[in-house]
This record gives structure tokens, C-alpha cells and sequence, in this order.
């Protein structure tokens, strides 16, 4: 699917970054913590014009965002439930707007929650209303944080990082630097989708437990 | 469709085959951290590039065994680089997806964090790395390009890049920035090992062509 296109998707580069981590001069952790970022440099169709609709691009990208994920948790090198943590960015080219950026919330989160064993009504979170449940109703329920920026290339985006199940869980705050070298061109967009196994490497500092989450409202 | 089939497919839980986490756990090395990066590239000057061509860069940050101290001697580095060389080069042709002999070109690079000598990055990246990373890419006849630079958190490094087998391979002369946001610090050491299955996207300024290439000599 990938490769010179007249489409609205046309993907010039994918770039995945995976780092393990043993320690940050504490105790080394028994299994190393993996925190992985995949990023698709793409032509942004909207770049240099004002155009009201943008929308039809949001739909376009629904396949990107869950080659992205699957290809993230491959890179990762781990299956799907052990992913922990999970966030998402966006870097558009001096010739775009920040609202591109944008476009990227509902194709690129829903893949990603969808890979990591959502069951909820993504119908009715494209269209902006949420769904009550009691119990745990899947994985991922949690909102997926976000960062996007406007800037040259080789810029780098801080992309958070939170419990996929609920974004209280303290010891699951965090983020990643990504970077592409090169990209995004003034006429392109980077698209990122970010996961990590689990919590910092020496989280210490209190707050909610990954065990203690209990209503399952993606928050707590 | 793109997206790398992880070589071999035998991993655990985080992701290492046993092999590897066996050399891990008997290393002199002490790691903090490792990185993994692959960089895809499908389309360049808006014309496909077929077969895409990918660049794997792997990175660890080691304690510096020598940091603000003076020591004629530096066997352990020596000995650091000799692990990291077959490591690095495993990771990068892992990460690829790709037999050892499917490698194309390779480079290394080291920075140094501020308590340590640039001839630290020497002791580790020329007397004994090459001969293992050669072995990850199988053969390797000619001179590992290397780069290294004294530096701090964030600091680049462009890793050259050669023709494992040919130095004046000209379509294959290249460089591959690489960068750890949180590296190194004072007393660490970042060494980066770049392995590709391809040379540049479209290359045409003419010199050696692959297949001219004899092998015997490093050089043509």
C-alpha cells in the first residue's frame, strides 16, 4: 500500500525507533524496559492552501494507522498484550498547519487501540460521543496522549506516553523523543504512533497502581 | 507491503532471542541502554524507490571504565568493543529482516561523554570491533567507515557508511545520523553500528557498480 500515489495517502518513508532500556543508574530491571515509536513520512495534500475540508484525509488514513500499529508491535519485537503504554504525534511541514496535525487523532488512536484489544464503538468516537461500561470492557481504554507540532526537518517531538487502560496510573507517565532526520519537508507530515512494555524504569513516585485500576473508565 | 519479518523469529517475552540475551548477560559491557532504528525509504525526488531502500542503526550506551581517570592502558574498552561489535551488528541485521549475507554496506561511530578521552572511542571502535560486526554481516572485506567525536546528551554523530566488500563502491558511499536523546552523559560512551541491505535511493554519479565488485582486496 505504500509508495508513489495520486491518493491522498502517500507514504515517502517509515521510520521505526526501539530502545531498551536496563537502568537509569538504579537497580538494572530484570526484563528491560522496551519503549518503541514507528513514524510515516507522507505528502500532506493540504499543504501551501487554505482549504476548509479536510476531513476525507481523516478517513484515508484509517489503513495507515493499523499497518503502523501492527508494524510498531513487530519492531517491538513483543505481541500486542504486552504493550502497557501507549501515546501518539504529529510533525507537519513548514507548508502546513497545525490542524493537519490534527487529522490524526481518531485514525491514529483507534488503530492503535483496536490493535491492543479495544471492543468499544469507534463509530461513535469518530463522532465524538464516548461509551459507558461497567467491568473491564477490553484493553485500551484510555485516551491516547498526544503532541503535534508545525516545524522543519529533523525536528523533534516529544511524544507522552500513558497507561493504556487508565491515564492516572502514575508510574506510567512518560515520554519519547522522536526525531526523523530529514523530515517532514515543507510539503509533508510525520505521523507518529508510540508504545512502551511498561512503567519507568525506577518509578517511584506513588500515585495509582497499574493493579489498582478499578472503574474502567480510562481514567482510574 | 513493507515491514520487517523479525530474523531470527525465535524471541522471548522482551523481544531477544535467547542466544543474544545469553551474550547479553555474560557481557563485560556494563549497558544502560540500547536503541534500535530503522529507516525505510520509499520514494525520493517523487520517484518510487524499488526495492525500498533500508538503513538499521543500532546503538548502546556503556558505562565509561575510564571516565576522569587517566589510564595508559585501555584493554577493557578493547575488549567492550570486541561484545558491542557482534551485538550491534546482530541487532541491525535483526532489525532488517535480512540473511547476514543480504547486507550491503556498514559504518560505526562512538561518542564520548565529557569525563572520557576521544582515544577512548578509539580503543573501542578499531581493534577489535570489525571483526565480529564482519561476522553479522558475513564476509566484509573492506574497512568499517568510522566517525567519533567527544560530545553530551543529544549529541549527533553521521555514521559513514561503505560497501562492506568494496571501499570505492561509489553508489553506496552514505551516512546515517544517529542520536540518543539522554546520551551519553559524562561518564558514558555511545557506540553506533549502521548496517543497510541497499546503497542510496537513486544513485547516478557513476565510479564502481556493485556488480563489478571483485572482493578480494577491500577496495574494488
Amino acid at each position: 500500500m505504500f509508495g508513489l500515489s495520486a491518493d491522498l495517502i502517500d507514504v515517502r518513508r517509515v521510520f521505526t525507533h526501539v530502545e531498551e532500556i536496563h537502568h537509569e543508574f538504579g537497580p538494572v530491571a530484570e526484563a528491560p524496559l522496551v519503549r518503541g515509536a514507528i513514524a510515516a513520512v507522507l505528502r500532506n495534500p493540504y499543504a501551501g492552501q487554505y482549504q476548509t475540508n479536510i476531513v476525507p484525509m481523516m478517513e484515508a488514513l484509517n489503513p495507515l494507522g493499523v499497518q503502523l500499529a501492527q508494524q510498531l508491535c513487530q519492531a517491538m519485537g513483543v505481541a500486542p498484550d504486552a504493550i502497557q503504554g501507549y501515546g501518539k504525534g504529529a510533525i507537519v511541514g513548514a507548508a502546513g498547519e497545525l490542524e493537519h496535525g490534527a487529522l490524526w487523532h481518531v485514525p491514529g488512536g483507534y488503530a492503535m487501540r483496536e490493535l491492543l484489544g479495544w471492543k468499544g464503538d469507534r463509530a461513535a468516537y469518530t463522532a465524538g460521543q464516548g461509551g459507558v461500561s461497567s467491568g473491564q470492557p477490553g484493553n485500551a481504554l484510555s485516551i491516547v496522549p498526544s503532541t503535534k507540532k508545525v516545524g522543519p526537518p529533523g525536528a523533534a517531538l516529544d511524544v507522552p506516553l500513558t497507561h493504556i487502560n487508565a491515564s492516572y496510573v502514575r508510574s506510567h507517565f512518560d515520554a519519547i523523543e522522536v526525531r526523523v532526520p530529514g523530515a517532514p519537508r515543507a510539503d509533508e507530515i510525520v505521523l507518529i504512533l508510540a508504545m512502551s512494555t511498561g512503567a519507568r524504569v525506577h518509578a517511584r513516585v506513588g500515585g495509582l497502581a497499574a493493579q489498582d485500576i478499578s472503574q474502567w473508565n480510562g481514567l482510574r | 507491503m513493507p515491514g520487517w519479518v523479525v530474523w531470527p523469529p525465535k524471541t522471548s517475552a522482551n523481544g531477544m532471542d535467547c542466544a543474544e540475551t545469553a551474550l547479553e548477560n555474560n557481557m563485560t559491557a556494563q549497558i544502560r541502554k540500547i536503541v534500535v532504528q530503522v529507516d525505510e525509504l520509499l520514494q525520493e525526488g517523487g520517484k518510487a524507490v524499488t526495492p525500498p531502500t533500508r538503513r538499521a542503526l543500532a546503538m548502546a550506551v556503556i558505562a565509561n571504565p575510564y571516565a576522569a581517570r587517566f589510564s595508559d592502558n585501555l584493554d577493557e574498552l578493547i575488549a567492550i568493543g570486541e561484545e558491542l561489535g557482534g551485538l550491534l551488528g546482530a541487532r541491525c541485521v535483526k532489525a532488517l529482516g535480512i540473511k547476514p549475507a543480504d547486507a550491503h554496506s556498514y559504518g560505526k561511530a562512538a561518542i564520548v561523554g565529557e569525563a572520557g578521552e576521544l582515544e577512548h572511542a578509539a580503543a573501542l571502535l578499531h581493534p577489535k570491533l570489525g571483526a565480529p560486526l564482519r561476522m553479522a554481516v558475513s564476509k566484509g572485506a573492506a574497512l568499517v567507515p568510522s566517525a567519533k567525536k567527544q560530545g553530551t546528551l543529544g549529541t549527533a554523530i553521521d555514521v559513514p557508511l561503505g560497501h562492506k566488500d568494496a571501499a570505492f563502491v561509489r553508489s553506496h558511499f552514505d551516512a546515517m545520523e544517529a542520536r540518543i536523546s539522554d546520551a551519553p552523559r559524562a561518564n558514558e560512551i555511545l557506540v553506533a553500528v549502521v548496517v543497510t541491505d541497499s546503497g542510496r535511493p537513486h544513485p547516478r554519479v557513476g565510479g564502481l557498480q556493485v556488480h563489478e565488485i571483485v572482493g578480494q582486496d577491500g577496495l574494488r
